[in-house]
């Protein structure tokens, strides 16, 4: 019986053994593989393309450091869409049926996400992607795509609503002038707060929505002044977010409060186009700062301006959540064992992923849940986040002091 | 009604820059009866070396056009001299073919150097203005108006003025009779080609230091000029400025009295209406041909 027990065991051992070498094998012989994104590399979005493209390359360099995504060595293949709705279906259309790539990664935009996420869908292919949160991105319901964001992108200004309407009634705002650009990004968040404010007691001095070719923003940006609104909130991309408060100054327009839903968060870039000065009390909402603390921020932080240089202030929000994205489909991969599109979309179903930006998870048909947007607010010269007071580093400047 | 007349003031001093960009562009159609689809590309280049000029030597963006006119003038003559001058059959046709290569090419060479990222010429008076009842003017504005009035208004002497603008007329009105009177018309050719680039040089500055732009933005600049030298009359430099003056007054004025979202639209009504009663354009001259 002892000898017979001894062998079963020797027999067990050395199956599980044989199963090890096998497990290992298979990493080994895992082949290089192939991630294929279309990134805005010219046109109206080409400054967030760049910066994604910068979070991509980075979390590919370490995901090779660390041998590979399951095993397998990484390489990005990015192709230009120009900022176009047109050229970023053929290029989907192109990495997959012709480049055949393992896996995609997505764009930038929720005006490009949109047509893209339906080709991806189609060849069934799982669409982890960083800037298509817009409500438009997820009214398809598609089971494939994952915003990976700290929340969807309608509810980027709720807490900045939060904050004012929470300010001691003799500060509180009476006016509020809203303008926004006519895009799946930028105007759901700014009619939402609309909402919000006016629900809140704020009245709407002005609310204007353009489309993204307008030839001249000034003419907006005066019909704002014009409304001496208290606070002004502008759904912009980082142009135009520029010349707004180009124009403002201009006017010696002093709101008590301005937010950009982008443009403020491109760090030094848009520190220098309107002035390191005039930044002050300029905010923006965001998922990520440099000095968050969430997992591997840090280090994504260090790495980032050993690999560009510039100093951690200059790393752009969108370069945190590009690589955000590598981090969920890394983690997805290990919980499924594969990397598989299949099993890449039904891991990511479930459980909750650790990113820069902080833990997010998705529903069914790829809305986050993570730890929400916060306010970020030009201080000093620097973005700090001021609200909510859990993750604030400073408290937020209101009203916002003059121009300079 | 105090917005209405801010949106005015400002579609007049944006005006005029728009009027010196296609300048040049009517004036190489009504020499060279070609469309010049890389104009817009052209204006960029010239932001991009006024950029790259006030930056390695710290030059007002105004002040390099010293350097940048003459430089874009030369382009102008090489660009007509290797791609245009070879075309001898169907010249309309093939010159928008090949003048769009053109463009995609400078905005490709514009991102190799530049990347793609927006960027915008800086001076100190970018955002400095003075007030006239409680509207705050803005100087740069205000020079770059200034500087399209003088740039035009030398093309006019230069066209009114000169022998070589006799001949550059001549050569407008009628390319075979001009050569039959003695003109040059490819020594012509080449220069109107050369002074319409250089115009796009100027223009270039003051969109630079009134815009953001990237190696991308000439798309959405030949569709407008485009738009203002048909409106205006093709070939008419008269017709080019009232057109440009029309367009971004009526598109500021629209954008604040109705919607941004159909300001453009209200642009393109009026150029429909003006092309049904005037299908030559606001100056243009009806031209028959014998078929």
């Amino acid at each position: 019986m002892h000898k017979a027990a001894l062998g079963i065991l020797a027999g067990l051992s050395l199956v599980l053994a044989a199963c090890g070498t096998n497990n290992n094998q298979a990493a080994q012989s895992a082949g290089p593989i192939t991630i294929g994104v279309s990134l805005s590399l010219s046109g109206d979005f080409s400054g967030d393309g760049k910066a994604l493209k910068q979070g991509y390359d980075l979390w590919a360099q370490d995901i090779n450091a660390k041998g590979g995504l399951l095993g397998h060595k990484v390489t990005m293949k990015y192709v230009d869409d120009a900022s176009s709705t047109q050229q970023v279906v053929t290029n989907y259309q192109t990495l997959i049926n012709q480049d055949h790539v393992a896996l995609v990664f997505g764009p930038f935009s929720s005006l490009l996400t949109i047509p893209a996420s339906a080709v991806t869908d189609r060849y069934g292919y799982a669409f982890p992607e960083p800037a298509g949160g817009g409500p438009k991105v997820f009214e398809k319901g598609l089971h494939s795509i994952f915003f990976v964001q700290p929340a969807t992108v309608e509810d980027n200004l709720v807490s900045y609503t939060q904050w004012l309407l929470a300010l001691p009634p003799g500060q509180r705002p009476k006016t509020a002038a809203y303008a926004t650009q006519d895009d799946p990004f930028t105007q759901p968040q700014v009619d939402k707060a609309k909402g919000l404010l006016e629900a809140g007691g704020v009245t709407t001095a002005s609310y204007k929505v353009y489309p993204a070719e307008t030839p001249s923003w000034d003419t907006l940006a005066l019909q704002v002044v014009n409304s001496k609104a208290d606070v002004v909130i502008l759904g912009t991309q980082e142009p135009d977010a520029v010349a707004f408060v180009k124009v403002f100054i201009q006017q010696h327009y002093n709101p008590k409060s301005i937010i950009e839903t982008t443009g403020p968060d491109q760090g030094k870039d848009y520190a220098d186009k309107v002035g390191a000065a005039n930044t002050e009390g300029i905010m923006v909402p965001t998922g990520w700062t440099s000095d968050s603390t969430a997992f591997g921020s840090q280090q994504f932080v260090r790495e980032m301006v050993a690999k560009y240089g510039g100093s951690a202030g200059d790393i752009s929000a969108d370069s945190a959540e590009a690589y955000s994205v590598g981090q969920v489909v890394d983690q997805a991969a290990k919980k499924a064992n594969s990397i598989a599109n299949k099993d890449l979309i039904n891991a990511l179903h479930s459980g909750t992923y650790q990113t820069v930006q902080g833990p997010i998870s998705f529903d069914s048909i790829g809305r986050p849940h993570g730890v929400g947007v916060f306010i970020e607010q030009w201080q000093h010269a620097s973005a700090v986040f001021v609200y909510p007071s859990s993750v604030a580093k400073a408290k937020p400047e209101y009203p916002k002091p003059n121009w300079s | 009604m105090r917005i209405v007349l801010e949106a005015a003031v400002l579609g007049v001093l944006t005006g005029g820059v728009y009027a010196l960009m296609a300048s040049g562009l009517t004036l190489i159609f009504g020499v060279m009866r070609i469309i010049n689809v890389g104009q817009g590309a052209l204006v960029i280049l010239g932001a991009y070396l006024s950029f790259a000029l006030s930056r390695s030597i710290h030059l007002d963006p105004f002040l390099t056009l010293i350097v940048t006119m003459p430089v874009m003038f030369l382009l102008g003559i090489g660009l007509q001299f290797v791609f245009i001058r070879p075309l001898k059959t169907d010249r309309e046709a093939l010159s928008v073919l090949i003048t769009y290569a053109i463009a995609l090419g400078i905005e490709g060479v514009l991102g190799f150097f530049f990347t793609t990222n927006y960027i915008e010429l800086r001076a100190w008076y970018e955002t400095a203005s003075f007030a006239i009842f409680g509207f705050h003017v803005t100087w740069v504005y205000v020079f770059g108006f200034l500087l399209c009035l003088a740039i035009l208004g030398a093309l006019f002497v230069l066209l009114y003025r000169t022998s070589f603008g006799a001949a550059l007329r001549a050569t407008m009105l009628n390319r075979t009779a001009a050569q039959l009177v003695g003109v040059d018309v490819d020594r012509v050719s080449a220069l109107a080609f050369g002074i319409g680039v250089a115009t796009a040089a100027a223009g270039g500055v003051v969109f630079g230091v009134t815009n953001a732009f990237n190696p991308g933005s000439h798309y959405d600049l030949i569709s407008r000029l485009l738009s203002i030298i048909v409106l205006g009359g093709l070939g008419s430099l008269r017709g080019a400025i009232i057109a440009a003056l029309i367009m971004l007054v009526t598109t500021d004025i629209a954008a604040v009295v109705i919607s941004p979202v159909w300001a453009s639209f209200v642009f393109f009504i009026i150029l429909v209406l003006v092309l049904i009663v005037r299908p030559q354009g606001l100056y243009g001259v009806r031209v028959r041909e014998r078929i």
